[in-house]
């Protein structure tokens, strides 16, 4: 599902070079449910952009679901994030002009999926999340929790095989944070790899393995072993 | 992305932000209405003046006595006299084929009197092709009747404004009116026709041209109106008109010949370009438009980081961000032309109320390339804020809140 290499990421601030990932190898295969842990600089954002194909690394390879992300262009790696990658982030991201409904529809708006198909995809996935009874309301109508089950449903609508969540409950009280978490494993249940960074170690502990980040290096990772001979290597 | 869901966003990014959208239609609108009204107040100048020259009467050509053009050379050491147009001469240009008719015309003034009424006013002596050649019409009676041009017969036609002045609304036809120290019968009264070219047509007494050499003692006509036989026949009619008068005065050419298409094509040249000066003048607040759009476009890139952000994460291509940023200025600026060209409506029928004499058209060239440029500079000044929102990190536009 995920193979990465001796990536590398530099960054210039000033006139200091600042790396924020060095020599991170990392194997994940498909329907695993892994969190990244650790102090905030220690480049775990860094490493879940790159996932992302949001960021490109400076050195080292990158394969998703077998293919050589590096060499993909700009259009190319658009439409992988189209329809192989979910986000959810720390806040939410829903543009607030637009309803939950729509907000929902964006991906498949992008994607040049017809109207009439939209219509019953959303209301499908919005049933599924119990917001059936919000999808005409706007963001500053809903609260957190509802947020960002409106994201999550975004983040999938598109049947993504990979979901990165960036920190999905940073921003959350407990209660609805425990909402959001046992709807993220849900999606893991159906089938999806899901990939979240985290600073709460509770939710760290529910996840099948764990990854610790420290200085932009892997210091540790439960699942190395099983990960390294069930991955996706080309 | 379908381009009616893009139309979809765009329209509801533009509302999404009330108070940017309407200031930039306000900008814009401004701008195409601006373009609109000057060109048309021009063009409304250009085809008044047309209208002043026409009503003068149609292929005309004036001849004057004297020469005004210097043509190089060391001015003369004894002063040149011109000759005087005679009416010999104005029957002598009736030779010509290209010319159709000719209307020897004196001007001078005199006290014109009935009953104890008197008035010092323009008396003109002509024939009776001026009626034709001049587009005068007779209200009562009739013109001055045709035959011997030498014949010093005592009728007179008079303006309608000194028929008023001195018969008020009695009939003045059969009246006898003294001119200086002769009488004349009136036999017929000019319609009202106004002002034409500064002349007014309405206060004058028109006499046969005899008649008149013999009341000024003058032989010396004020000038001669040729008619061409069509508009084709001028530049020949004056070529003819000039050679007829070299012969017959001694080969000096002391006459000047002015035709009104020449007149009428400079003064519509004149206007022309003043109509394109103040074009212009008004496409550059078109432009300032265009950069208040690029302006406005660029801040809301910068008010939008997040939501840019967001797409490419959802997998849009920088190509579909650009796309969708510069469909948000055309959308802009077209809308904008549109209530621009609204305005410009407006203030026509306002300018029409308030001078119904001038002529406001708008030429339609002017309104394609009001909105043709309206919807230009919307796009030229879009590009840039689209490339901006489309190059955008999405990293480090999702990192802020």
């Amino acid at each position: 599902m995920i193979w990465l290499e001796n990536i590398e990421r530099v960054f210039k601030v000033g006139d200091e070079r600042v790396h924020a990932l060095r020599d991170v190898t990392l194997n994940v295969a498909a329907g695993e449910y892994l969190s990244i842990m650790g102090p905030s600089g220690s480049g775990k954002s860094t490493l879940l952009n790159i996932l992302g194909l949001l960021d490109r690394p400076d050195r080292g390879r990158y394969h998703l679901e077998g293919r050589d992300t590096t060499r993909l262009n700009d259009r190319q790696q658009a439409e992988v994030r189209r329809h192989r990658i979910g986000f959810i982030f720390q806040f939410f991201h829903l543009v607030p002009r637009l309803t939950a409904a729509e907000n929902v529809e964006l991906p498949l708006i992008l994607a040049g999926v017809n109207p009439s198909d939209r219509k019953a995809r959303v209301a499908v996935a919005l049933e599924r999340l119990g917001l059936a009874d919000r999808a005409r309301h706007r963001p500053d109508q809903l609260s957190g929790g509802q947020r960002q089950r409106v994201a999550i449903a975004r983040a999938t609508i598109m049947r993504p095989a990979l979901v990165l969540a960036d920190e999905p409950t940073g921003n959350l009280d407990r209660a609805s944070g425990k909402e959001v978490i046992q709807t993220i494993e849900l999606l893991n249940a159906e089938g999806m790899t899901v990939v979240m960074v985290t600073h709460d170690p509770e939710i760290g502990r529910r996840t099948h393995r764990q990854v610790r980040m420290m200085d932009g290096r892997i210091e540790f990772d439960s699942g190395s072993d099983n990960g390294s001979d069930s991955g996706a290597a080309p | 992305m379908k381009t009616w869901d893009s139309i979809r966003f765009c329209t509801g990014s533009l509302s999404g932000y009330p108070l940017r959208t309407s200031l930039m239609l306000l900008a814009m609108a401004i701008g195409v209405a601006a373009v609109v009204m000057l060109t048309s107040l021009g063009e409304g100048a250009r085809l008044y003046v047309t209208q002043q020259f026409s009503s003068l009467g149609s292929h005309l050509l004036i001849v004057l006595p004297g020469r005004s053009e210097t043509v190089g050379g060391p001015p003369p050491l004894i002063g040149e006299t011109p000759r005087d147009l005679t009416l010999e001469d104005a029957l002598a240009l009736q030779r010509s084929s290209a010319v159709d008719r000719i209307a020897p015309i004196m001007v001078g003034s005199a006290p014109v009197a009935h009953g104890n009424l008197t008035r010092e006013t323009v008396v003109l002596g002509s024939t009776a092709e001026l009626l034709p050649v001049r587009n005068l019409v007779v209200a009562q009676g009739r013109f001055l009747p045709e035959g011997d041009i030498d014949r010093a017969e005592a009728f007179c036609v008079l303006g309608h404004k000194l028929k008023a002045e001195l018969f008020g609304n009695d009939s003045p036809l059969g009246g006898f009116v003294r001119i200086g120290q002769r009488r004349f019968r009136v036999i017929g009264v000019l319609a009202k026709k106004g002002q034409s070219l500064g002349v007014d047509i309405s206060d004058v007494a028109i006499i046969p041209v005899a008649s008149a050499q013999a009341l000024f003692n003058r032989s010396s006509l004020f000038r001669i109106l040729v008619q061409a036989t069509g508009r084709d026949a001028i530049p020949r009619a004056k070529k003819a008109v000039l050679e007829i008068i070299r012969e017959r005065h001694d080969g000096e050419d002391d006459v000047t010949v002015i035709t009104q298409d020449a007149l009428l094509s400079t003064f519509d040249r004149i206007f022309k370009a003043l109509t394109l000066a103040v074009g212009g003048i008004a496409a550059i607040s078109l432009a300032v438009a265009g950069i208040l759009i690029m302006n406005v476009m660029l801040i809301a890139v910068s008010q939008r980081t997040a939501e840019i952000g967001l797409l490419k994460a959802l997998g849009a291509t920088g190509a579909q961000i650009e796309r969708l940023f510069i469909s948000e200025a055309a959308m802009l600026s077209s809308i904008g032309a549109l209530f621009g060209l609204l305005l410009a409506m407006l203030g026509q029928v306002l300018l029409a109320r308030l001078f119904p004499d001038f002529p406001v058209t708008v030429p339609p060239w002017a309104t394609f390339a009001a909105v043709g440029v309206a919807i230009g500079t919307g796009l030229i000044f879009g590009v840039m804020p689209a490339r901006r929102a489309a190059r955008l990190d999405p990293v480090a536009a999702l990192s802020r809140r």
